[in-house]
């Protein structure tokens, strides 16, 4: 009994289950720590796809930086009162369930009728996930979108900075 | 009986099943935190399949992508966050329904 499909399972449903408890959690800070769940499974399935700089990197910026900035925003609205959490669910939400059903039913068809044939991961799926190779190419192939992503994020920085500060009059 | 390896097309699946499952938050949720939560949970599908994808061809374009798209999504939830602090600030709510001077 090969080890590997059976993590796959076991990630895989935790990401399944920590998605659907995100998406249906009425308290906003629940959600918030079953996306953190979310991302951990994710990592682990990285992980299974021998992709480790991408499951660190995960874990990191997502569970560590991405989550606390949600949860910290959460934390400054105060929203205190249960009351106020509960939204109205009705024609609405069951049609969207309804429209989001079909179009994963699809989605799946689609995948299982026509299988892409690929049974196992390549021997070179170890090499392509190692720090090494991932900051090769970084600095050699991908460089410039690589000096572009800095720019986006000081434009971010700033951006949030202006959208955030009390306006004076 | 499982089989000793995955194959790719699991792993597609299952990424079409975390993606419509953001796609659902989206449409039924009216908190704004929460429809950003479900956002990140789509970006977060894509990645798995891209990396899926790029470990099972054996190219390393996938993770790159993968690189780029959480850079993008960390810039994204630095402004989408400070919107909706400047969104609470000034109608003192987060309900996206509440937010309708600009709908026609």
């Amino acid at each position: 009994m090969e080890l590997q499909p059976l993590l796959f399972l076991v990630f895989a449903l935790g990401a399944v289950i920590s998605a659907v408890s995100t998406v249906t959690r009425k308290n906003p800070v629940s959600s918030a720590m079953s996306l953190v769940a979310h991302f951990f499974m994710l990592a682990g399935l990285y992980l299974t796809l021998e992709a480790q700089f991408v499951a660190a990197v995960q874990v990191l910026v997502y569970a560590g930086a991405i989550m606390v900035l949600v949860v910290f925003v959460i934390m400054l609205l105060n929203l205190g009162n249960e009351q106020a959490l509960t939204e109205n669910r009705g024609l609405r939400s069951t049609l969207a369930t309804l429209i989001g059903a079909v179009f994963a039913v699809q989605i799946i068809l689609v995948t299982v009728a026509e299988p892409t044939g690929a049974n196992a991961l390549p021997s070179r799926a170890v090499e392509i996930g190692t720090t090494e190779s991932i900051g090769q190419s970084l600095f050699t192939q991908y460089l410039f979108p690589f000096e572009a992503i800095s720019l986006l994020l000081l434009a971010a920085l700033i951006g949030s900075v202006v959208l955030a500060k009390r306006h004076m009059k | 009986m499982l089989p000793t390896t995955i194959p790719l097309d699991w792993y597609l699946i299952l990424s079409a099943v975390l993606f419509v499952t953001g796609v659902v938050g989206v449409l039924t949720r009216r908190n704004a935190i929460i429809i950003f939560m479900s956002i990140e949970l789509m970006l977060n599908a894509v990645n798995l399949s891209l990396v899926a994808f790029s470990a099972y061809s054996g190219d390393i374009g996938g993770q790159m992508f993968v690189f780029f798209i959480m850079s993008v999504a960390a810039a994204e939830a630095a402004v989408g966050l400070a919107i909706v602090l400047s969104l609470f600030r000034n109608k003192q709510t987060i309900y996206v329904d509440d937010v309708n001077v600009m709908k026609w």
